[in-house]
């Protein structure tokens, strides 16, 4: 028996936490946030989804298996660095940053750092869901 | 507030001993948890308490190292807690596997493994 | 750059496993490549420390007590080359013995995670560090010894994953008072540091600490009990591995912690560690001798062994410790080949258990050998490693007048070869219990006996060019008492 309200509520939580999970995500290295917290955020919107429409459905939702989302997260974290010592910087904990300017004083910064974030927020959502929906799915 | 925080940290080790002596294998995790928090709450003393206080440079742009705030310890609590996130994730799903398997979370379950 | 390799090819070679999820032989494909050019890359650092002595690498370029460091001296070289060689031959093993739902669950993307934790704790010269690459090690370790999640398993894993746990958190108490103390956690700047005040007694309680952390992860005489319970549960290759890898690190942590921390009580200190020794090799050998399954009797031997590499420490000379350092050569070598072997003889006949087996002599003579020689290697049997490696302990101690530690030592090493002659005697020599019986004679795969002969053959070589290499241990236990060596190379 599944909960009506929660059915609705997960609807219209998903996208919401999605779209904060990137917010925070972005905003993460100079303030509160990050990769790790966007992550959780992202993966607990699928959660929340098993949990008011079952794994089955969540399943047919999800674009990536879990497995090939860590993999990518790797991926990004490791080019991240990687890119650092192309451009001639040591390895490690060495940014390389880019700034477009966009309308006013406004400018969007990307760097390296940010690159990381992405693969931890990656690495930490598709964790979660591998754990918690192994768990959720022998619940039946 | 010193005194505070080493009262908190000495009834967190306190109660996760305790938690674990009891029988059951999911408070055995629970001691665990507690006890991971209480020594990021130690990590977290030990860089000194100082409220208010910027992690490297004053406004000015001046470095006064008696009164700066120290950043690193900060930094190690947050990487023992993405790790202890990963570890209480494990162990809870390996205590769920358990159950599964043996029907029972008592502790004397585990004795039957010892015998050669 | 190259000090990081052994890190970063590993992590690589995880992410490139994972995408290929979906295809085991191109997962055993990735392995055998990275696992090669790990081997390749060991043996580089290896020369470069012995033509040019230790040497650092800051991560980022960051000056040393302020970044990470990684830090190469002939001890860590050493251990890298081996652990190199052992993930090398148990991947190879592994092809072969692991079922195809264990390879599936992610077995390789587990044996790449537990090589980048434990290479690096042994490069790392940090101890907030050491801790993140001891939880890589562990938490790979913990899924490892779960993977099948066969009853057994589950039981046997909860001991070691919360024993291990605990451990760790134990670890970060010390770490946490340590900096609270000294205001860095580079080693080398501790260890300078601790040299230049005298206020040193305060450091003994995150000392103690650290003792007991390690001391869980090296499984020494109080805080084994995890070690006997748990490697006898999974697949044969993954405690093969655990049992070549696992505790050594943390021998090796103790080893290098004790060079670098110890500067006051050293004699109080050492007659801790010699007395712990004693009790570990002791408890470890009694226990083995009385148990009647070969899993069981050679997860007992690895807490036997351990107390000599912890009694060639508490000799702190440098005949101790290099004779420390090629009995754990030795020792992750021969165990992980008696572990293999193992686990031949149980595909062979189906079983562990020493009283239904018998008569692999007579059934599979080459298995009888793939196990007889690592065995008496284990007991002390020349030519083989093990004997020179307890030769130098033994010498080392007369050598300072240990002499009650070193008679334990003599003895202990009577009762191993009882009871490795016990496994020879039940499993392989004595006739089968009812011999109308018809006698399992198991097809055995082609990889994990080609792995398990490169083992034996690596370990009659150490044993015969013993008269070579020694020279090259001596001087690693010469660099680890010279901590301003270890000190000058980090700072600079």
């Amino acid at each position: 028996m599944r909960s009506e309200i929660l059915k609705i509520a997960a609807l219209h939580l998903k996208p919401i936490l999605l779209i904060l999970s990137l917010i925070v995500l972005y905003r993460g290295h100079n303030e509160p946030g990050g990769g790790f917290v966007g992550g959780l955020l992202a993966g607990t919107a699928f959660v929340l989804h098993a949990m008011a429409f079952g794994v089955e459905q969540t399943k047919k939702l999800r674009l990536a298996k879990p497995f090939f989302l860590i993999a990518l997260g790797l991926l990004f974290a490791v080019s991240s660095s990687m890119i650092a010592v192309l451009l001639g910087h040591e390895l490690f904990m060495q940014g390389v940053w880019i700034s477009i300017p966009l309308f006013g004083d406004a400018a969007l910064k990307l760097g390296t750092p940010l690159l990381f974030d992405i693969g931890v927020y990656l690495v930490v959502a598709g964790m979660l869901m591998l754990v918690m929906l192994s768990i959720m799915e022998e619940d039946k | 507030m010193l005194i505070l925080l080493a009262v908190i940290i000495g009834f967190l080790y306190a109660s996760s001993i305790y938690m674990f002596l009891r029988r059951s294998i999911v408070k055995l995790v629970l001691g665990i948890i507690f006890l991971s928090h209480a020594t990021n709450l130690l990590l977290f003393v030990t860089g000194g308490l100082r409220s208010g206080e910027p992690a490297f440079t004053q406004s000015d742009g001046s470095v006064d190292l008696a009164t700066i705030s120290d950043p690193l310890p900060q930094a190690l609590i947050l990487t023992a807690i993405v790790i202890g996130l990963g570890i209480t994730a494990f162990s809870l799903v390996l205590v769920y596997r358990f159950y599964k398997e043996t029907g029972t979370v008592d502790l004397d379950e585990l004795a039957e493994n010892d015998q050669t | 750059m190259s000090l990081f390799i052994p890190v970063i090819l590993p992590l690589v070679a995880i992410m490139l496993l994972l995408f290929s999820y979906r295809s085991v032989r191109l997962q055993q494909l990735i392995s055998m490549v990275s696992m090669s050019y790990l081997l390749v890359h060991a043996a580089i650092i290896l020369s470069k420390v012995v033509q040019d002595g230790p040497f650092a690498l800051q991560a980022g370029g960051w000056p040393a007590p302020f970044g990470i460091t990684f830090t190469a001296d002939l001890f860590t070289a050493i251990m890298l080359l081996t652990t190199s060689v052992l993930a090398l031959l148990v991947t190879i093993y592994s092809f072969g013995f692991i079922g195809e739902t264990r390879k599936k669950a992610g077995f390789y993307v587990l044996i790449h995670g537990l090589v980048t934790g434990v290479n690096g704790s042994f490069l790392t010269g940090d101890i907030f560090n050491l801790y993140v690459w001891f939880e890589v090690m562990l938490i790979s370790s913990f899924v490892l010894i779960t993977l099948g999640a066969e009853k057994q398993q589950l039981r046997g894993a909860v001991k070691y994953v919360v024993l291990n746990l605990i451990g760790s958190v134990i670890f970060v108490t010390a770490i946490g008072l340590m900096y609270g103390q000294m205001g860095t956690l580079n080693m080398a700047d501790i260890a300078l540091k601790l040299r230049e005040t005298e206020h040193t007694q305060l450091i003994n309680s995150s000392l103690m600490l650290f003792f007991v952390a390690f001391g869980i992860k090296a499984a020494l005489f109080p805080f084994f009990f995890w070690l006997p319970a748990s490697y006898p549960t999974p697949p044969m290759a993954i405690t093969a591995f655990f049992a070549g890898t696992l505790t050594k690190v943390g021998v090796y942590v103790i080893i290098r912690f004790y060079s670098l921390f110890v500067v006051s009580d050293q004699a109080t200190w050492q007659v801790i560690i010699l007395i712990i020794a004693g009790i570990t090799m002791v408890s470890g050998v009694l226990m083995a001798a009385s148990s009647y399954d070969i899993r069981k009797i050679l997860s007992f031997h690895i807490i036997s062994q351990i107390g000599y590499m912890i009694m060639g420490l508490g000799f702190a000379t440098v005949i101790g410790l290099g004779g420390a350092i090629y009995f754990m050569v030795h020792n992750m070598l021969s165990k992980t080949a008696t572990f293999l072997a193992g686990g031949l003889i149980y595909k062979f006949r189906g079983s562990y258990d020493l009283k239904e087996m018998g008569w692999i002599y007579k059934d599979k003579p080459l298995l009888a050998f793939l196990f007889l020689l690592p065995a008496l290697s284990l007991a002390g049997i020349p030519p083989l490693p093990g004997f020179f490696g307890k030769l130098f302990l033994i010498y080392g101690g007369f050598e300072i007048g240990a002499w009650k530690i070193t008679a334990v030592a003599i003895m202990v090493s009577i009762v191993t070869l009882f009871s490795m002659i016990k496994i020879w005697n039940e499993a392989i020599w004595k006739k089968i219990p009812d011999e109308s019986q018809a006698r399992a004679k198991n097809k055995l795969p082609g990889t994990s006996l080609w792995a398990s002969i490169i083992m034996v053959a690596l370990i009659v070589a150490l044993g015969l060019s013993t008269g070579y290499l020694a020279d090259y241990f001596f001087e690693a236990g010469r660099q680890l008492l010279d901590a301003d060596l270890y000190i000058k190379t980090v700072l600079k």
